[in-house]
């Protein structure tokens, strides 16, 4: 065991001033020291995506990533998603499409199509299939998933057309 | 035949409804296995073999035990009292000496076993420790294939522990009487339920309660509480599950592992909670594989393509131990691989063969996934042989709906199999009509012909649901009118506490969001069977009814007293006890009659308990049509439809019964095309990474086009039900084995799972070159019996010395 350092991880806009060895990956920093369990560990070397959060908007494996690389960066994870006690439209549209089963992969969909409607608002059907192929669910089979993403850009379009 | 009280005001059951279970699980908050911790709690990290097979010659945990912040080092000595897991399922006589010792104690069995276990503070000083434990292993050889011949497990013990034998009537006179007999060697590759959650398990130890909590347990709560508390000698009533999330269990979740009891142990033993999470590696290693069979298929059959007989030789790779479910898969395999047919003759033998590999267990559609796979691709053959259109032969053989309930004179998990309802070739209809058969089918000639490898395959089968043989449920109302429902059963994600909601809702008068089911805590209810065999919509969701209709009557007979009403006056309707056909009568809220009730001397409250059970299981059924498209070049295989038809006998929630199947066939595609626990030769797991094992992405899977029927209702519970887990993932290896043959314009050429791109480079090659120089049929023949479609792991040139073997078995009685 190496020696511990300070670092700040921001996540949801809270800063969270934790102490960790420079091995600590950021999802073990994210789910033990900052106590937020909402993102999940699935394979722990970046196949299966359920690590999934947005560090300064991009979506990242949070298991490929040292917390201490995450120093000073914006993180955003599922429980940031929802307002107090309302779904955000994403996650209405999950509910609303079955686009879920136990769950377990559902955090890292939500943040990885959250980080990608963001900067590619104006995405083609050929876009989402790709942009969907980065993380694994063994629940779905997936069509629920593209359902409720493509029911959310039709929404989205209406509020903000091109 | 629906109960009278299922007509409430808005009825919930057959409608699409939200699920009650997602709000935490969309917002971060669900509790999985990796969520739940205990102060003071120690991490345990397992060590484990990296021999296959060799002689334990002693374990060296002294670095391991100086390392600061490591608690404990255990090896087999610490737990020498407690015995080796024991079945729960299909225990057949001879399987006892195979089962699994929490560590190995003298002999490694397969990469991945148990022989140590670090407990420390944290668990990155536990793997740190951990791999300072060094194993002095003496390797042997390893068997790696389940149809070599037999070796030794230990002193005296065969690998061939057991031969499962199923049949009727007299396939020997069948094949004597046979216009053509026709043979096939069809194996199924080694995969698994490879759910997105590792296992874990969390133990705490409550001295002065004297208490044993397991958290973060699943599917089988009740049952693994009873043999936790047998292997640890303590009183069933002294030890307690408790389920929370659920990432997924397909099968191999939730049956008891060596870490699940080594938790517990260590938590009474060392005085501290005891957390363990596996990694991805050593879920892919150590937790249960499944579907590896090897199947030597031979059909007696008439000149217009009947059936006569069908017998089977089948090599079954359990892997190194066997584990809870004793001959669970090989008892499947055989009693549901006649399928739909009527097959007059039938004889199955089930060689259950262990080797140095993972212990295997059961995953979705166990032994019928491999069984549809066999039997659908031998019908593929028989129609090419005899000259009948794929479709017309199925029809021919398919038992007819007015001969249900139909005697399968075959037993099932010690049930006999009576095919309680169905409409097969109704269902059969259905299904060509949605795809519109005959239209795709010149479609596809027409792309044939311009050069494209594209075809069209079908797969018919019968599922089984509705395992009893009992279930407990108790409902009650509190005071402020929510419902609160406790059963005995589990949640592995399937959505079961929305299903139940809407089936106490409707009994009972109530809107489903005002009802909150239990499941998985052994503290909240005596028994309970849990969640596996598609049993729970059907056996939980009638004892629900049970249990909520006795609650009905108890809160209107209250309410009667309490409002001076005859109770023949008064119904419940959104949560209000009511009189009926009058709005000007008086009425109560359930919440204020609860609170009434409470200060009453004579009332136990608003509680009522309702029980159901079964002698036999039921079968829903399906038909899965996929179209195919090969890449000459790669090998590679898109999906570019796949159609399932399902018979569910009643939906409680088709948009949930849509979820089963598409998730059901998306695991099928994988099993099919993609996923495979491989070998090296000397029993080194190839596949430990999701880079080796692969997962379908969304790239791999079509939308699945679901049709949910309801023509055939159960006659064994009351609301028509049966389970719909299975059906999605049990007829896609036949499916697209049948499509891919039909892309390369030859029947049999596909008789291996999974179907990759290697594979199917090779056959297309040895199709092609066959072309060249031998006539259709000679090419069929061929391909069905030559060597050449050896794998390493199902040998057909052995087959002929097995024929002798297969008269044996004709010849035995039944």
């Amino acid at each position: 065991m190496s020696e511990r350092t300070d670092v700040t991880l921001t996540i949801n806009g809270k800063r969270y001033v934790i102490r960790v060895e420079p091995r600590r990956t950021l999802v073990d920093a994210i789910r033990e020291e900052c106590g937020q369990t909402g993102t999940h560990i699935g394979c722990e070397h970046g196949v299966c995506g359920a690590c999934t959060v947005l560090v300064d908007g991009a979506p990242i494996r949070s298991c490929l990533m040292f917390a201490v690389q995450a120093d000073g960066k914006d993180i955003r994870t599922v429980e940031g998603l929802a307002t107090a006690d309302e779904l955000n439209t994403l996650q209405r549209a999950f509910m609303e499409n079955h686009s879920l089963q136990c769950g377990f992969c559902t955090p890292g969909f939500l943040m990885l199509v959250t980080g990608f409607l963001e900067r590619e608002p104006e995405f083609t059907d050929a876009d989402l299939v790709d942009m969907l192929a980065s993380n694994l669910c063994r629940c779905t089979g997936y069509q629920n998933i593209v359902k409720a993403v493509r029911a959310v850009a039709v929404e989205m379009r209406q509020h903000h057309p091109a | 035949m629906v109960a009278a009280s299922v007509k409430s005001s808005v009825k919930h059951v057959g409608q699409s409804l939200s699920r009650l279970e997602d709000r935490p699980l969309l917002t971060g908050r669900g509790r999985f296995a990796g969520d739940i911790s205990f102060p003071q709690q120690l991490h345990m990290r397992v060590i484990r073999s990296n021999f296959a097979h060799g002689k334990l010659r002693a374990v060296d945990a002294h670095a391991a035990r100086a390392l600061p912040g490591v608690h404990a080092v255990w090896t087999a000595a610490d737990v020498a009292d407690i015995p080796p897991i024991d079945f729960r399922q299909c225990r057949v006589e001879g399987l006892e000496p195979y089962r699994q010792p929490l560590f190995a104690s003298d002999r490694v069995r397969y990469v991945g076993e148990p022989v140590a276990a670090v407990f420390a503070e944290d668990s990155y000083l536990a793997e740190d420790a951990a791999e300072l434990v060094a194993l002095h292993i003496e390797e042997l050889p390893a068997i790696l294939s389940a149809d070599d011949d037999p070796g030794t497990f230990s002193e005296g013990l065969s690998t061939e522990p057991a031969i499962v034998r199923k049949g009727y009537g007299d396939t020997k006179a069948a094949i004597s009487n046979a216009h053509t007999i026709v043979e096939g060697t069809f194996s199924i590759g080694r995969h698994s339920g490879v759910p997105i959650e590792t296992r874990g398990a969390i133990a705490r130890y409550d001295v002065a309660r004297d208490a044993l909590e397991l958290h973060g347990a699943a599917k089988l709560p009740h049952i693994n509480r009873d043999q936790i508390a047998r292997m640890l000698g303590r009183a069933a009533s002294s030890v307690h599950l408790f389920e929370s999330h659920v990432g997924g269990g397909f099968g191999i979740r939730g049956e008891l592992y060596p870490e699940d009891v080594l938790v517990c142990a260590a938590a009474v033993r060392l005085q501290r909670p005891i957390k363990w999470i596996e990694d991805r590696r050593e879920h892919l290693i150590a937790a249960n594989h499944s579907r590896q069979q090897c199947h030597h298929v031979r059909a007696a059959v008439d000149r217009d393509g009947r059936i006569l007989g069908l017998e089977d030789e089948i090599f079954f790779d359990q892997g190194a131990y066997v584990r809870t479910h004793a001959a669970t898969v090989p008892d499947l395999t055989a009693a549901m691989l006649p399928g739909p047919y009527r097959i007059p003759a039938y004889r199955a033998a089930v060689h259950i063969r262990l080797t140095n590999k993972t212990p295997c267990g059961t995953y979705r559609a166990p032994g019928r996934f491999e069984s549809t796979f066999a039997r659908e691709r031998l019908l593929d053959v028989i129609a090419d042989k005899i000259g009948i259109d794929r479709v017309e032969i199925r029809r021919r053989n398919l038992i007819a709906s007015k001969e249900m309930p139909y005697r399968r004179a075959l037993d099932a998990l010690g049930t006999e199999i009576v095919l309680d309802s169905g409409d097969y070739s109704g269902l059969l209809d259905k299904a060509l009509s949605a795809i519109d058969w005959p239209q795709l089918q010149e479609k596809l000639a027409l792309r044939r012909a311009s050069g494209e490898l594209v075809g069209l395959g079908i797969a018919l089968f019968v599922e089984k649901s509705g395992l009893g043989p009992s279930d407990q449920v108790r409902v009650g109302i509190d005071s402020d009118g929510a419902v609160e429902v406790i059963t005995g059963s589990a949640s592995v994600g399937q959505g079961m506490e929305t299903v139940i909601a809407q089936i106490c809702a409707d009994t009972l008068g109530v809107d489903y969001r005002r009802v909150r089911v239990i499941h998985g805590q052994t503290d909240r209810i005596e028994h309970g069977m849990g969640t596996f065999a598609s049993r729970v919509t059907v056996m939980t969701g009638e004892a629900t009814r049970v249990a909520a209709s006795a609650l009905k009557k108890k809160t209107i007979d209250a309410a009667s007293e309490l409002l001076q009403m005859p109770a023949a006056a008064l119904d419940i309707v959104g949560g209000e006890v009511v009189c009926t056909g009058s709005t000007a009568g008086p009425s109560i809220g359930l919440g204020a009659l609860a609170r009434t009730l409470l200060n009453s001397s004579d009332s136990r409250g608003l509680v009522a308990e309702g029980w159901f059970r079964v002698d036999h299981m039921n079968y829903p059924y399906g038909v899965h049509i996929s179209v195919a498209r090969v890449d000459r070049d790669t090998g590679g295989v898109a999906v570019e439809r796949y159609l399932v038809a399902y018979d569910v006998g009643k939906a409680v929630n088709p948009m949930l019964i849509e979820g089963q199947i598409a998730g059901g066939c998306a695991q099928g595609v994988g099993g099919a095309l993609l996923e495979e626990f491989l070998y090296d030769d000397r029993g080194e797991p190839l596949s430990v990474t999701l880079a080796d094992y692969l997962i379908p992405t969304i790239r791999e899977i079509p939308t699945i086009d679901v049709m949910i029927c309801e023509d055939a209702p159960s006659p064994l519970n009351p609301l028509g039900l049966k389970g719909a887990g299975e059906g999605g993932t049990t007829g896609v290896g036949a499916a697209l084995a049948a499509a891919i043959d039909d892309a390369l314009g030859e029947g049999g050429i596909v008789t291996e799972l999974p179907i990759t791109p290697q594979r199917l480079r090779r056959l297309i090659r040895r199709a092609a070159e066959g072309q060249n120089h031998t006539t259709k049929s000679e090419l069929r023949d061929a391909l069905v019996n030559k060597p050449e479609n050896d794998t390493p792991n199902c040998r057909a040139d052995r087959y002929s010395s097995r024929l002798a073997a297969t008269s044996e078995i004709t010849r035995q009685g039944h």
